[in-house]
């Protein structure tokens, strides 16, 4: 890449181009603890796209960790071979291979004696960075995991939220720009509530990053809401089934994957679909600041039972129905009812279908970013979205069926006709 | 002559036997150090490395100090040698003991990760597990700092330098005019010397324990 002059706004604002992800081919790993008769993990192989986020899921003890392990050595592979972006890394120098791989685990790992600054500065400085490149990257990766230099560059691991603590470890793991990253559990320990600011963090950096993520879990719900494919695994890390998160749920192979995705798996489906795909219908809307004639004049006219009202910025505040003005003796001040729950339309449509149901008028208005009124989703809209959804995953399903099968015989055909024992 | 009055006319002999007393247990003290962090680097990794070193660290202890000196001159003459080797192997053990101990508390999960983003054994050693271990192998430090000031007087027995001089003189004319000033004065001034120099630890562990990991 040609070396250009930038002014100091424009490496403020635009983020230096971050090396994508690279494949993971691991062929026929096997790991073998000494001292245990039969191996934690047996004849494990797995095609991990770039760019992909794949999701290791299964019971505890089947092999997850020491599967994810393997991949940067911390493991060695008992035998298989490992490669990366088609350089096979099984006989590579571990420690220059994981400065290539960021890494981050349950606990955080950072390093309790070390300022947040000089945690996420350490794979940078081994690599050879510039003093000054170090200290700009480290303003860059906390901006980039949503923590404000100025306040966190100096304080010290114990200082921060477990939350926050887990930010840092992404920070860290990212710093040097590795294709991959590793993350074993890594929001297991922190409460429900900043696990799923966490989870939504991490979907939307690699909707800028677009790593290679491998990414160990047992909580079937985190699989389906990070994954591009899950790999369900069960003892030894034997795989189960390794596909979409829709694929999965419509289609489990068997009953231990059945087990595994739980009851409800229809529901779960809602939790991959946003309302921005579905369709978002208009309303009749008023303002607050309209006369209160044309408000009147609007609901007596006949079109509409009910119609929304916006305060100054647009934001939904009030449902009006017909009715309500009367029953207030036309004071708009008690008239109809607060808009108490709005969505996004990045928001799930298992959060919309929440809202809808506790909506006594069984909808939601769905807003901007700003809180701007865009439009409402109803509980129709919900019904028949979910069972489109479903009827073409159960297609997809087939079609997938279709396509193993004709590739099978295909091959056996081949086998059939050829029978030069090439391999 | 009172205790004030001896200390007028002999403070001269008493500063010199003060600094040389100071000086050796300093001396010794960095020996003993920089011997039991090695030890405890090389063995803390193995089960029973470990336990050998500290066993044999501890075994040393056992031996009365006097004795161990009287064995020594024989092998290695009179003065400073026999001071210095008493006083690195007796300080060894607090040091051997927590370092072994501060570097197998260090949690796992940390050094799983510091393998993990790629840092070399070494670099791992220096940059994450002796910092980590650093405040137990300090403490460790101070203990045999504050055994070694008493065992420094026992010196002198084999004509070793410090204030173990004065108490021994001390001793050994019991009755005489100034015999209980000259004990006293050596007591005194090791106390003193054990006092300061607990400061200095206090101070040094402020310096150098990171604020991540103080107490
Ligand atoms: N260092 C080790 N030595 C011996 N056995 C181990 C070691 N690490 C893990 N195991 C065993 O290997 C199996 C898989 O462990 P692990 O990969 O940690 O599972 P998971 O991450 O899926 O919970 C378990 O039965 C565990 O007891
Ligand atoms: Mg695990």
């Amino acid at each position: 890449m040609p070396e250009t002059v930038t002014t100091p706004s424009d490496s403020a604002s635009a983020r230096p181009a971050s090396t994508s992800g690279a494949t993971i081919q691991l062929e026929n790993l096997t790991k073998s603890y000494p001292g245990s008769p039969s191996p934690a993990v047996e004849d494990v192989s797995m095609d991990i796209k770039a760019g992909e986020t794949v999701i290791l899921v299964g019971p505890s003890g089947c092999g997850k960790s020491t599967t994810l392990k393997m991949i940067n050595r911390l493991i060695e592979p008992t035998s298989g071979r490992i490669r990366i972006g088609d350089e096979d890394v099984t006989d590579m120098d571990p420690v220059k291979l994981r400065r290539k791989i960021g890494y981050a685990i349950q606990s955080s790992g950072l390093f309790p004696h070390m300022t947040v600054a000089e945690n996420i500065a350490l794979v940078p400085k081994m690599t050879g960075w510039s003093k000054s490149g170090v200290k700009d990257r480290v303003e860059e990766m906390l901006d980039l995991v949503g923590l404000d230099p100025r306040e966190f560059h100096g304080r010290y691991p114990r200082q921060l939220s477990g939350g926050q603590q887990q930010r840092v470890g992404v920070a860290r793991a990212l710093a040097a720009d590795p294709p991959v990253l590793l993350m074993d559990e890594p929001f297991g320990a922190v409460d429900p509530i900043t696990r799923d600011h966490l989870q939504d963090e991490l979907i939307r950096l690699q909707h800028e990053l677009h790593k290679t993520i491998v990414f160990v879990t047992h909580d079937f719900d985190e699989a389906i809401k990070l994954g591009d494919r899950i790999a369900v695994l069960r003892e030894r890390s034997h795989i189960a089934q390794f596909d979409t998160p829709e694929a999965i749920l419509t289609n489990p192979t068997d009953d231990f994957v059945s087990g595994f995705v739980g009851a409800g798996a229809a529901l779960k489906r809602l939790n991959l679909t946003r309302v921005r795909d579905v369709g978002i219908a208009d309303f009749p809307t008023v303002t607050v600041e309209d006369p209160l004639q044309s408000i009147f004049n609007k609901l007596r006219d006949g079109q509409h039972n009910e119609l929304l009202m916006l305060d100054r910025r647009n934001r939904p505040y009030k449902w009006l129905r017909r009715g309500d003005l009367m029953r207030a003796k036309g004071s708009l001040a008690r008239a109809g009812q607060l808009v108490h729950d709005t969505v996004t339309r990045d928001a799930t449509l298992h959060d919309a279908l929440e809202a809808v149901l506790t909506d006594s008028g069984g909808r939601v208005a769905v807003t901007g970013r700003r809180g701007e009124f865009i439009g409402v989703v109803d509980m129709q809209t919900l019904m028949n979205s979910v069972q489109e959804l479903l009827e073409a995953d159960r297609l997809a399903a087939m079609e997938h069926e279709h396509d193993l099968e004709e590739l099978r015989s295909h091959r056996t055909e081949q086998e059939l006709e050829g029978g030069d024992g090439g391999l | 002559m009172n205790f004030w009055e001896y200390l007028g006319t002999r403070h001269q002999q008493l500063l010199t036997d003060t600094y040389q007393h100071a000086s050796a247990v300093f001396q010794c003290m960095v020996i003993a150090t920089l011997l039991g962090v090695l030890i405890g680097v090389i063995s803390y990794r193995s089960g029973w490395g470990g336990s050998l070193a500290i066993t044999s660290t501890s075994a040393i202890l056992t031996i009365p100090s006097l004795a161990a000196i009287g064995l020594l001159i024989p092998l290695v003459g009179l003065g400073v040698p026999p001071t210095v080797i008493i006083l690195t192997l007796y300080g060894l053990l607090p040091i051997v003991r927590n370092c072994i101990v501060g570097l197998r508390g260090v949690d796992p999960a940390l050094v799983d990760a510091a393998k993990g983003i790629g840092m070399s054994r070494a670099r791992r050693l220096l940059k994450v597990e002796l910092p980590l271990a650093w405040p137990p192998i300090l403490t460790g430090i101070r203990v045999s700092t504050q055994m070694l000031m008493g065992i420094a007087a026992i010196a002198a027995y084999a004509s070793g330098p410090g204030l173990g001089n004065e108490i021994f003189r001390g001793l050994a004319s019991l009755g005489s005019a100034n015999a209980i000033n000259q004990v006293l004065a050596g007591t005194i001034g090791i106390v003193i010397l054990a006092l300061l120099f607990d400061a200095a630890y206090v101070l040094l562990g402020r310096l150098t324990i990171s604020r991540g990991i103080r107490a």
